[in-house]
């Protein structure tokens, strides 16, 4: 057997998604010219799936700042934070997310990914017990396959599910760790979480919140899920990214426990990587500032979902359960969802395209991720050409229906 | 209503009630006297869909190679197996199985530890 021959089934699946003539694995932006434009085969593209929530990634002030830390303190680091030690600003940064939180500890990891790779895989151990969401972010999954934790499945936003789970443990000996999201990447939609906290306090877990989708997004200050459901200080780690609202790359876990440093000398995606680069941590910083200094992106944001979501729903478009910056738009197979990506292309929209098994459910899916500093004319023209399509391929009918849907933030 | 013992609510689950309550255990047997047999045909009946032609889904059948069923649906047919069952079967557990039948004494297996 050859090397490769374990991914035929994949092989297969991949040249039939090739055969529309274009390949969304391999989309090659040619210019970025803004957040929310792009030059894609020689054509200008509007980008509605690039979790760039806040525009920031052209913001005058991290691109600044970015550029001065480059001429202060050069392009990289070469080495990981543990073997060749911290720069000043990795510590500022640390405190300074810290602060944000309200948690006395925090750790800057080099990706989202990495983060919860390392602190899920090294929080729990032989004897304990891990309990994750079915919709679980492949990063989570993977940590699954590094700990020697007994790992349990529990239903997507179920907390009725995740009880039974808890309850049938026991009184086994081990610690039980929960792992959430505040937003779920694939359709949108937020976790129970005040209710998932319930239910960890009466059986005495631990709660683990990936809020990479949710900061800046959700909660009166931007600090997530934790926040806009009043539960920040009942999560005893929370865990982010800067790669989506704060428009760089790097991860970081903040908590209150007061062993939480000795994290820095056991988690591996930790010691073993190069640390972010100097014009990376400048970037975040003052990302940060922005997202603490203008609340109104945070509004403009929503106002943008309420746009492309309600639009889409009058349409007829079966999308995710709720409001939420990612827009899920459910097609009814593998094949039209590439299809229709590939029309939204030609079209001059850029978003993404989500089949199984990257999907929860084996749903195929539109995965449209929205700015605040889209327009408003940007996403109805953008509504109306997926309107147009759906027609085309059957995926809605000619008459718009009317629907009203609950927002929530 | 809490329990005047433990201070605990009074809700209970199904399940619950199976332990405190004999009176209502007779009507709700399966999860409680669940026999080999009652194990495999909840088992077949999840992967009745996933049947690949005319091969019948028997005990020997190997699920992730002889049935049209993905990872993932493997994995979500194990939660609601779970909780038919009332049993938890860790990821690297599921991960060891291969046949009906291991499935099925797994099942049995951790029904008779709990």
């Amino acid at each position: 057997m050859g090397l490769f021959d374990r991914h035929a089934g994949l092989l297969e699946a991949y040249r039939d998604v090739r055969t529309t003539g274009a390949d969304p694995f391999q989309i090659r932006m040619e210019r970025v010219l803004s957040p929310t434009e792009a030059i894609i085969n020689g054509r200008k593209m509007l980008l509605v799936g690039t979790n760039n929530y806040f525009g920031l990634t052209f913001d005058p002030s991290c691109m600044e700042a970015a550029i001065e830390a480059i001429r202060a303190e050069g392009t990289g680091t070469t080495g990981s934070r543990i073997a060749n030690g911290s720069y000043s600003e990795h510590v500022l940064l640390e405190q300074e997310i810290a602060e944000f939180y309200g948690k006395k500890h925090c750790m800057v990891f080099t990706t989202g990914y990495q983060a919860n790779l390392g602190v899920i895989s090294t929080l729990v151990g032989q004897g304990d017990h891990l309990l994750i969401d079915a919709d679980s972010h492949a990063s989570i999954y993977d940590a699954c396959k590094m700990t020697q934790a007994e790992v349990v499945r529990f239903k997507h936003n179920d907390p009725s599910s995740l009880e039974s789970r808890l309850r049938r443990l026991g009184d086994k000996p081990g610690n039980r760790l929960v792992i959430l999201e505040g937003i779920y990447s694939m359709l949108g939609d937020s976790a129970p979480l005040r209710e998932f906290v319930d239910v960890c306090k009466k059986y005495g877990a631990y709660v683990l919140v990936d809020e990479a989708h949710s900061l800046g997004a959700l909660g009166e200050t931007g600090r997530g899920l934790c926040e806009s459901t009043g539960v920040l200080d009942d999560c005893h780690f929370i865990v982010g990214t800067f790669s989506k609202t704060l428009g760089a790359i790097g991860g970081y876990c903040v908590s209150n426990d007061p062993d939480f440093d000795i994290l820095r000398v056991t988690v591996r995606s930790y010691m073993f990587t190069a640390s972010l680069p100097p014009s990376i941590v400048a970037s975040v910083r003052q990302a940060l500032r922005v997202v603490k200094a203008r609340p109104e992106l945070r509004k403009q944001l929503w106002d943008n979902v309420a746009t492309l979501y309600d639009g889409l729903s009058a349409q007829g478009f079966k999308l995710g359960p709720e409001h939420g910056p990612v827009v899920g738009v459910h097609l009814p197979d593998r094949m039209t969802a590439v299809g229709f990506w590939r029309a939204m292309l030609d079209a001059g929209i850029y978003v993404n395209v989500a089949v199984p098994p990257a999907t929860p459910n084996g749903v195929s899916l539109l995965r449209c991720s929205v700015c605040a500093v889209h327009t408003r004319e940007q996403l109805e023209h953008m509504i109306e050409v997926m309107t147009g399509i759906g027609r085309q391929l059957g995926v809605i009918s000619g008459t718009p229906k009317l629907r009203v849907v609950a927002g929530s933030r | 209503m809490p329990d005047p013992g433990t201070g605990e609510p009074l809700l209970r689950t199904a399940h619950q009630l199976i332990v405190e309550n004999d009176d209502i255990a007779s009507t709700l047997e399966l999860p409680r006297l669940a026999s080999r047999l009652d194990v495999i045909r909840e088992i077949c009946r999840h992967l009745a869909p996933y049947q690949a032609g005319e091969r019948p889904i028997v005990g020997a059948t190997v699920i992730a190679k002889d049935l049209t069923i993905d990872s993932l649906a493997i994995m979500d047919m194990v939660m609601e197996l779970e909780d038919s069952f009332d049993v938890s079967i860790p990821m690297n557990v599921v991960a060891e199985i291969h046949t009906v039948d291991q499935l099925a004494d797994t099942i049995l297996d951790l029904r008779a530890k709990r």
